[in-house]
């Protein structure tokens, strides 16, 4: 119904994919994001690694929407970490293609001469 | 999160829920935590829910995407934003 009426017409074809219903509330409880007084879900966006391990969450409440853009953004992130297999690691603000960081002794205090506030856009 | 249907509804599940172990419902009253939280560094709870996909009713669970990176988004209602 809501695929149908709605958001066909923002996405061209619907969803693409599963929209999974949690009337219980079982799975919202698992993940801390049921709100046991009004029976409803808080807006909860959970990142997870090909292993099934959590790398990122963001719980909000409900009168403000997400940031879609963001949320990518931290995909390609961790994608990347888990790439150099741990041993990069991106800075705040971090695009696809901008500097990454190798952290060891090395960088150790010198954090300062590769990275600053301004470079995050 | 989905509408309501004039038939019966399979209910999500969570693995590993205490409350499986053949308990009776006054048993289970007042016990509202679930002892799992989700959090960044651990494994995500598995489940298994009912689902709506690509025009029909299906169940999925976490497990079904093992090897991927999956982004699991909870909202309150059907025809909010997100």
């Amino acid at each position: 119904m809501w695929n149908d009426h709605e958001l066909t017409k923002m996405v061209e074809g619907g969803v693409p994919f599963h929209m999974a219903a949690d009337q219980a509330g079982n799975v919202g409880r698992a993940y801390g994001v049921w709100d046991e007084n009004q029976g409803i879900e808080l807006r909860g966006r959970f990142i997870i690694d090909p292993d099934g391990v959590i790398q990122a969450m963001e719980v909000m409440t409900p009168p403000v929407g997400r940031n879609l853009g963001e949320t990518i953004r931290q995909i390609q992130a961790f994608q990347l970490v888990r790439e150099s297999k741990g041993t990069q690691a991106t800075p705040a603000g971090w695009k696809p293609g901008e500097l990454v960081l190798n952290p060891g002794p090395d960088l150790v205090g010198k954090v300062w001469e590769v990275w600053n506030p301004k470079m995050e856009k | 999160m989905a509408e309501t249907q004039g038939c019966a509804r399979v209910a999500s599940k969570v693995v590993g829920d205490p409350r499986d172990d053949q308990k009776t419902s006054e048993e289970i009253v007042g016990k509202k935590e679930i002892k799992m939280t989700a959090r960044v560094g651990q494994k995500a709870p598995e489940f298994t829910a009912p689902a709506y996909y690509k025009g029909g009713f299906t169940n999925v669970s976490l497990s079904d995407f093992a090897g991927k990176w999956v982004l699991l988004c909870f909202y309150p209602g059907d025809f909010t934003f997100v």
